[in-house]
């Protein structure tokens, strides 16, 4: 059953809130500055309700199922973050008050940089960026005003493997820069002389997803942030990969000057139907006078009765402000929850289950699935989803066919190196009942694409609609409802 | 916890895999840099965990501990108990990014839904799936009108009235455009003046004019012909809305604008410290293909059924790449869905009200401290729920006179502008009592005898 | 896929028919096969504008990639192709007819020597496809 929008659920009249009326005398409105009208649709407030929790309905969800979704971290959201988030301390504060009155806010933001800084290696950290992209164009932008304070203005161009995520050139593209693809080797690595070929000194540096999205560590990484540092370049880390690497790594030790975390995927801050994120960036010693304004910092230190008093600052030689106020706020209160509940051994024990329950589909489907860079993988791994005898099947057939068997589809034809790609991330929160279920499914799925094709190419077959037709929405452009009186 | 696996399991799957031990999984990692120790406190327990959170939060004072006046880019309103009550549902905010429409139908229609709603409130034509926040929606629309003239049109005209905070954004997020001119906010600009100080710096070389609505210091503009003029020399018009004031207000439709822009944090959604709020971007349909970030079309299926997908999507930056013109993936969506829930619920006579609320007892503020004696309205143009007093003193020695008495005062304006010592601007709205804001007065009084 | 021999064609697609002094220009079978069904064409250059050979004249879109279309050669802009905006399903059905996006009036006609033939271009095509 199709929902009806709220337009057509309006009903002339109805209200779902009433306010009070106004406890002061009446001034006048301006004239001449009013609207004519205000086409919003009227409600009760059991209207509203019943249409959101049906339109919930036909969402599927971490709650609801697994999500095999490759570079998308898409792992159980604790509820007690959600609690926390809501204590009405943090919610009811407004982001201009005096610091005076908002220190329990800035102690936790202090605290979560200093975390975020040990795990991750680094010297420096922004709470500000609200996703990963905008981290990306934060680190860019850092990376351009490093080489610019020096003098250096002809490094202009930078190197992006041609397995990277598209905010990667997108960031770069957005911040002046020039992109180069850099090919990966056979074995999935970075391929060293082709890197080395293109390091001169025009080079502002290299963007690096490491593990990179075929779920594989590049076995160079040292030579790489060798020859990229010799060329006089800087190493950006693309940290949508962390889940594998806590505990096991810190990439500032290897060299790594600056790197963006995805709160809402390595700190199980949820993903919301597409956002709000958070991006946080760290830095090297060398790029701390560029973070963006403002950072955390403690402006008196305290003592054994005293605790410091936190406030702001603005770094000596900072990018500027990328938003408004402090960063997704609500965001980082969840993350500080949630590596308040893991420590150093709970995090390690997270990286090591993304791992092993990668590995472990990896090595129950790579007899069925051609897997073309069949190593030991990180927390994720890429299959190709097709078979020379059933040619008709495609990547996009097996993933809509998953949904029949109630799992959220692997992200395919990414990344763009792997042709009919299958990208499975399952995560260290799923157990290996699901695993397992969700492998039978993918064996069937492989039975059904030689037997019965026609069932994947029709699938999905159980959803509240079916395959939609993408070139009329893009023909047609119906971006919004319109009112009944007007259509 | 949270890793579910027993001791049996993890063995039977290292068995499948063929390794002995989860340290065998990580040989490509350099073995100098492998399993570092980290300085982190012990794990705590749930409730461990909330009770710590708990005292952290029970530092802060908040705005119902205090009377709260300050606005300035963030408001204090109420929000119905229903919506986040729909937002707590998991199928909500435990959902991805709606790339499979099959299974996202939730989100993909109530996306729909607050795009219809932000062009109904705005007189606008389109409407996209959000950004991060005001200061963000206004970058992007600087990069949107400099590729819309490809890069031929090299200027831009900014309001020094625009929120300083996203005239800093758009200065970071241009960098990279290193022959892009941004004029109008200089120290030299005349505060003062209207929009018609704007005209003379528009020219066939400018892209963008950007003008906040109401401005920064709460005051309200008819834009149209400032419009006009730009649009006689080909410019576009960029207008940083605040939804609530839209209540009431002309819309920026209306008036001509080309772009519309703006904070929807007071659409439903808490303070909470400044994030995460929600980036609302509009525009003329003309202009849709050139518009950052994802946007939801109606479509049908193979046997007719109404269903919604992410369209337009070539624009964007997992197909373009470089050569996408933003790089903006995730979004604020759960944010956006919030605003929906917001503005169903309290729809067409709430939204009336709440907007009407907040102009009434602004206006008895205002009217009450130009009473007081030392304290003026710096500004006689109308203005709906911010003002800005001219001060006896510096406001910070007000503000923390008025703390004491247990009220939030307005924003120091002089934070951003040096030439506005002693200016205050006040923020109300339909939260604040008649009582408050007698108290405000009082304690204004008060302190200009201190 | 068709690749006809009056023709001459780029490695990134395009083709171009000259009659005199004056080249016509559109993507060719390959390009729109690969692109599936396009959606929205947008010329970017008007007429009497100067364009260099490689120059973006035209961005074309399908629900699943975008591209670019290059100019072959530099020259002039005589005329452009008003329909394909409102009827972009044309690159599709009639790529070398009724989809030609950009007249333009060669400044360089030996920039042509330069581009492949219809042999060597439907030898590019199965190099790629492999």
């Amino acid at each position: 059953m199709p929902e009806p929008t709220i337009y057509e659920l309006s009903s002339p009249g109805r209200a779902g809130v009433r306010f009070p009326e106004p406890d002061v005398p009446a001034t006048p409105l301006p004239e001449g500055l009013l609207r004519k009208d205000l086409p919003l649709p009227e409600l009760s407030e059991l209207d509203v309700v019943r249409h959101f929790t049906h339109l919930s309905t036909k969402n599927y969800s971490i709650d609801g199922g697994f999500y095999p979704l490759g570079s998308c971290t898409m792992k159980y959201n604790p509820k007690i973050n959600e609690e926390t988030a809501r204590l009405p301390g943090f919610t009811m504060t407004h982001p201009l008050q005096p610091i005076e009155t908002v220190q329990g806010n800035l102690a936790m933001m202090y605290q979560l940089q200093e975390w975020l800084k040990e795990i991750t290696g680094f010297a420096g950290i922004t709470l500000q960026p609200a996703a990963g992209a905008q981290g990306e164009l934060t680190g860019v932008l850092i990376m351009r005003a490093y080489h610019c304070s020096r003098g250096d203005v002809k490094r202009t161009k930078i190197l992006i493997p041609d397995s990277a995520h598209g905010t990667n050139p997108a960031s770069t593209a957005m911040s002046g820069m020039e992109v180069l693809s850099l090919p990966s080797d056979a074995r999935g690595n970075i391929d060293l002389d082709a890197l080395r070929a293109v390091c001169d000194d025009t080079l502002a540096g290299l963007m690096l997803t490491n593990p990179n999205t075929l779920g594989l560590f590049d076995e160079h990484v040292l030579d790489i942030v060798d020859i990229v540092h010799k060329a006089g370049g800087l190493v950006y880390g693309d940290g949508a990969n962390l889940n594998a690497l806590l505990g096991i790594v810190r990439p500032g030790d290897t060299g790594f000057d600056i790197m963006h975390l995805n709160l809402h995927k390595t700190f199980s801050t949820p993903h919301g139907g597409g956002g709000p994120g958070s991006g946080p960036v760290v830095v090297a010693k060398h790029l701390v006078d560029f973070l963006p304004t403002p950072v955390v910092t403690i402006i008196e230190e305290g003592n054994e009765e005293m605790p410091p008093l936190y406030g702001y600052a603005t770094p000596t030689k900072s990018i500027g402000r990328i938003k408004s106020f402090n960063g997704h706020f609500g965001m980082l209160v969840r993350a500080y929850t949630y590596i308040s509940m893991h420590g150093a051994e709970g995090l390690r024990e997270i990286a090591e289950l993304s791992v092993l329950n990668a590995n472990y589909i990896l090595a129950r489907l790579k007899n069925i699935y051609h897997v073309p860079y069949d190593r030991i993988c990180m927390h994720e791994f890429v299959a190709e989803g097709k078979w020379d005898d059933a040619p008709e099947v495609h990547a996009l057939d097996i993933a809509k066919r998953l949904m029949d068997y109630n799992f959220h589809p692997p992200t395919n034809y990414f990344p763009l190196i792997v042709h009919e790609a299958l990208m499975i991330e399952p995560t260290e929160t799923e157990s290996k009942q699901t695993l397992d279920t969700f492998i039978d499914a993918m064996v069937k799925i492989a039975e059904e694409a030689h037997t019965q094709p026609e069932l994947l190419k029709e699938a999905p077959h159980n959803t509240p609609v079916g395959r939609l037709d993408e070139i009329k929405a893009a023909k047609e452009l119906v971006l919004c409802c319109m009112l009944p009186e007007t259509a | 916890m949270f890793t579910p696996h027993t001791k049996t399991e993890r063995e039977e799957m290292l068995k499948t895999i063929g390794v002995r031990s989860l340290e065998d999984l990580f040989q490509d990692v350099p073995a100098g840099h492998r399993f570092p120790k980290l300085d982190l406190p012990p794990a705590l327990t749930e409730m461990e965990a909330l009770a710590e959170l708990q005292d952290i939060s029970g530092a802060n004072e908040t705005v119902r501990d205090l009377a709260c006046f300050l606005g300035a880019g963030a408001y204090n309103h109420y929000t119905p108990a229903a919506v986040d009550m729909l937002l707590r549902r998991g199928e909500f905010y435990t959902a991805y990014t709606p790339y499979q429409p099959e299974i996202s139908q939730g989100t993909l229609q109530s996306i729909f839904e607050y795009q219809s709603l932000i062009v109904e409130l705005t007189g606008m034509e389109a409407a996209n799936a959000s950004h991060y926040d005001g200061a963000t929606a206004t970058a992007e629309s600087v990069v949107m009108a400099y590729h819309n003239f490809r890069g031929k049109r090299k200027k831009v005209v900014m309001s020094p009235a625009v929120n300083p905070q996203y005239r800093a954004t758009v200065r970071t997020y241009t960098q990279g455009y290193e022959d892009l001119i941004l004029v109008g906010d200089g120290p030299q600009a005349d505060l003062n003046a209207g929009p018609e100080s704007l005209t003379p710096l528009i020219d066939d070389q400018t892209s963008l004019v950007i003008v906040q609505y109401p401005d920064f210091f709460g005051r309200i503009f008819d834009y149209t012909s400032l419009i006009n003029s730009a649009h006689q020399v080909g410019a576009l018009v960029a207008v940083v809305i605040n939804p609530t004031a839209l209540g009431l207000l002309k819309t920026p439709g209306e008036m001509g604008a080309d772009i519309v822009v703006g904070e929807g944090q007071p659409l439903g959604i808490p303070l909470s410290y400044g994030g995460p709020y929600l980036g609302i971007f509009a525009t003329r349909k003309e202009y849709v293909r050139k518009v950052a970030g994802r946007i939801v079309g109606e479509t049908a299926d193979k046997e007719g059924r109404r269903g919604y997908v992410l369209t337009l999507t070539a624009r964007e930056q997992h197909i373009r790449r470089e050569k996408a013109t933003s790089n903006i993936c995730t979004n604020v969506g759960l944010m956006a869905l919030a605003a929906t829930m917001y503005m169903s619920l309290v729809g067409k006579q709430g939204f009336r009200q709440v907007a009407n609320l907040c102009y009434q007892k602004a206006h008895y503020a205002a009217e009450k401290i130009a009473k007081i004696p030392g304290y003026s309205l710096c500004s006689d143009t109308p203005f709906f729920h911010e003002f800005m007093v001219c001060c006896p003193r510096p406001v910070e020695e007000i503000n923390a006179h008025l703390l004491d008495d247990g009220i939030l005062g307005g924003y120091d304006l002089s934070a951003d502008y040096p030439t506005l010592k002693n200016h205050m601007l006040i923020a109300v709205t339909e939260m604040n009592r008649r009582e408050e804001i007698d108290a405000l007065c009082e304690s204004l009084e008060e302190v200009s005898h201190a | 896929m068709s690749v006809p021999n009056n023709l001459k064609y780029t490695k990134t697609d395009e083709w171009i028919k000259v009659e005199g002094k004056v080249g016509t220009v559109g993507i060719t079978d390959y390009a729109q096969d690969q692109l599936s069904d396009i959606v929205f064409v947008e010329v970017a250059v008007a007429p009497d504008e100067e364009v260099k050979k490689e120059a973006t004249i035209a961005t074309v879109e399908s629900v699943k990639a975008a591209a670019d279309v290059s100019c072959p050669v530099s020259g002039k802009v005589v005329s452009v192709n008003n329909d394909l905006p409102n009827t972009p399903e044309l690159v599709n059905s009639d790529p070398y007819g009724k989809a030609w996006m950009v007249k333009i009036e060669l400044s360089n006609p030996s920039e042509l020597n330069a581009l492949m033939d219809s042999a060597a271009y439907e030898e590019f095509i199965k190099e790629r496809s492999h």
